[in-house]
């Protein structure tokens, strides 16, 4: 993969690269999100409490005084930190498992089919509440409940990518160049489920989001005053009755275009991902 | 029988019987193959579809279905037994000693796998070749294939590629490593008539190059006529006639072999004028079946051939056939 693909993917979809610039935009806000914002979060002199959107406040302020526009940017981090490790981690294992179950079959399969076939039996946002509620209130319990919830969809995308390639002629060709099950497995089988896998990937990180943000606004996970999404959201709740709307929609605006663009993201990354896409 | 020309065989298959056991019955897939192979030499295994030339191919890289067992019969290749090598041993003969092509170049390769990568793996694994070198070495192969602008192919991947060019991808793979053995199962079925010729031409003259054996399944007569030194006829799991390709050809001994070449299309003038033959294989499920499996579509049936089991007669040292009634 290098620019060339880059730059012939992005040409080719324009929604593809709308999507990929609006990324862009997210990842600097992640990144350099203390840096650019115009206040410190924490800081309730920003404005007086409870200002409409002035051009000294763009996002208004929250009943604190604390500037949302700053809020909004700084929480970037936190909350594409938790999604891009949740996800990660599901990935991970989810492929691990779902490639190895897939491709040997046998009691391995059985096992964790029927495991992943439990945890989906579960309403899946009261399982990741019951998870953080036992294990602890902290960022890591988070990213461990939303990366378990997210597991069994990558366990059976793997599992059955991989299962239709087992007999592929091309596997059978490297076992007769000599090649073992687990080199197959990871030069031959695995390369040829990502493309698909990354679909997966890129609609996961906007519910891992999603997830996240739903937690906190129930008080689950992320405190305050620490600047979330999810929880600028619950604090504005109460206050879209009394007219303050703007406390809770710039953060849920904001939450909507993250996972959107995540959503958007999915063709376009199996395109880079995929040679055959890409000619 | 008299001592073969050359000293020792490099393949020599004897007894070989092999079965599947499924769900509606034991298939007895293979019943007492014998043939052998000299370096060098080019071996046709002809029959029709179903006829077990595959298995039989599959059988000598211990590639087979969960369902098979390999019931009797030993393959000596190189001082070891094939059909009794461990996994581990398998694997080490795989690719060096003993190659493989197949019928559909395409579906052979890693559709998203750089061609030229594909080749280094096999290097990598069986040469032990590493770091700057792999790259010449892989194009070297690319070369050999005759693969025009082999640095620029070295980059495609198999998608980019034409059938007879994948064909020749495949060949460049199975001879990275210059094996003693080449299996070749039916390396240009998906391919049209020109291509089919080169890479025909491809594979006999790079094997007389490296002294290399090789064993080409087909059920085009006419391709293993032009090109193998021997040719094998199988027939519902047995090997009927087995010879130089020359004799089988010319003066075939079994009735089968007959009527195979009689439904040849090119020594017909017209479709009319060829001669099918009738009948269909037999159910190889059945337990009772004839001690000759040709014995229900034969012109030449007597009772008497159903009498005793089957043994191989030597019309000459290096021509066998096994039938009662044989010309």
């Amino acid at each position: 993969m290098n620019t060339k693909h880059l730059r012939y993917v992005l040409k080719e979809n324009p929604i593809t690269a709308v999507a990929f610039s609006v990324f862009s935009l997210f990842v600097l806000m992640a990144i350099f999100g203390p840096l650019i914002a115009p206040f410190d979060p924490l800081d309730s002199n920003a404005g007086p409490a409870l200002s409409p959107p002035t051009w000294h406040n763009p996002f208004g302020t929250d009943s604190f005084g604390r500037d949302i526009l700053s809020r909004v940017i700084v929480a970037t981090r936190l909350d594409f930190g938790i999604a891009l490790a949740a996800v990660l981690l599901s990935f991970v294992i989810g492929s691990a498992f779902g490639c190895a179950a897939g491709f040997w079959g046998g009691w391995f399969d059985r096992i964790s089919s029927r495991l992943a076939d439990t945890i989906m039996a579960f309403p899946l946002f009261v399982l990741a509440m019951g998870v953080v509620a036992a294990l602890g209130n902290t960022v890591g319990n988070v990213i461990y409940a939303t990366a378990l919830i997210n597991l069994p969809f990558y366990l059976r995308v793997a599992r059955a990518e991989s299962n239709v390639r087992r007999e592929a002629g091309f596997v059978e060709a490297a076992r007769l160049a000599g090649n073992h099950d687990l080199r197959i497995l990871a030069v031959h089988i695995f390369p040829n489920i990502l493309p698909p896998m990354m679909v997966q990937v890129s609609l996961n990180m906007g519910w891992a989001i999603l997830n996240a943000a739903g937690l906190s606004f129930i008080g689950l996970g992320v405190r305050p005053p620490m600047p979330e999404w999810g929880i600028m959201v619950a604090e504005g709740a109460s206050y879209i009755i009394s007219g303050e709307w703007w406390v809770a929609l710039f953060p849920g605006a904001v939450l909507m275009l993250a996972v959107f663009c995540f959503n958007l993201l999915g063709d376009g990354l199996r395109d880079l991902i995929d040679p055959r896409r890409r000619t | 029988m008299n001592a073969p020309v050359a000293s020792l065989p490099l393949l020599h298959v004897a007894d070989l019987s092999l079965e599947f056991r499924t769900r509606s019955g034991t298939v007895f897939a293979l019943e007492n193959i014998a043939f052998s192979l000299n370096k060098g030499e080019m071996l046709g295994i002809v029959g029709e579809s179903g006829s077990g030339k595959s298995v039989l191919a599959y059988s000598m890289l211990g590639i087979s279905d969960g369902a098979a067992r390999v019931t009797a019969g030993t393959a000596m290749f190189g001082g070891a037994d094939l059909l009794k090598a461990s996994e581990h041993e398998l694997r080490e003969i795989r690719g060096r000693e003993v190659s493989m092509i197949f019928q559909s170049p395409r579906t052979a390769l890693n559709p998203i796998r750089k061609v030229g990568h594909q080749i280094e793996d096999v290097l990598k694994r069986h040469a032990a070749v590493r770091g700057v070198d792999l790259r010449e070495r892989a194009i070297d192969c690319l070369k050999r294939v005759r693969i025009p602008d082999p640095a620029r192919r070295y980059d495609a991947y198999p998608f980019e590629l034409s059938g007879g060019m994948c064909q020749r991808i495949l060949i460049a793979l199975a001879l990275a490593c210059q094996p003693s053995l080449l299996i070749a199962d039916e390396p240009t079925t998906g391919l049209d008539v020109t291509t089919q010729a080169a890479i025909m031409e491809l594979l006999s003259s790079l094997a007389a190059e490296q002294n290399m054996a090789s064993i080409l399944i087909t059920h085009d007569l006419a391709l293993a006529a032009q090109y193998c030194d021997r040719i094998a006829v199988m027939h519902a799991g047995h090997l009927i006639e087995c010879g130089p390709a020359e004799e089988v050809l010319n003066a075939p001994h079994h009735p089968y072999t007959r009527r195979l070449i009689a439904s040849t299309p090119h020594t017909a003038p017209s479709i009319a004028a060829m001669s099918p033959i009738p009948g269909n294989l037999p159910d190889l499920r059945r337990s009772d079946l004839p001690p000759c499996r040709y014995a229900g579509r034969c012109e030449r049936f007597e009772a008497a051939c159903n009498a005793a089991p089957l043994p191989e007669f030597a019309i000459t040292p290096h021509h066998t056939v096994r039938c009662w009634n044989a010309e």
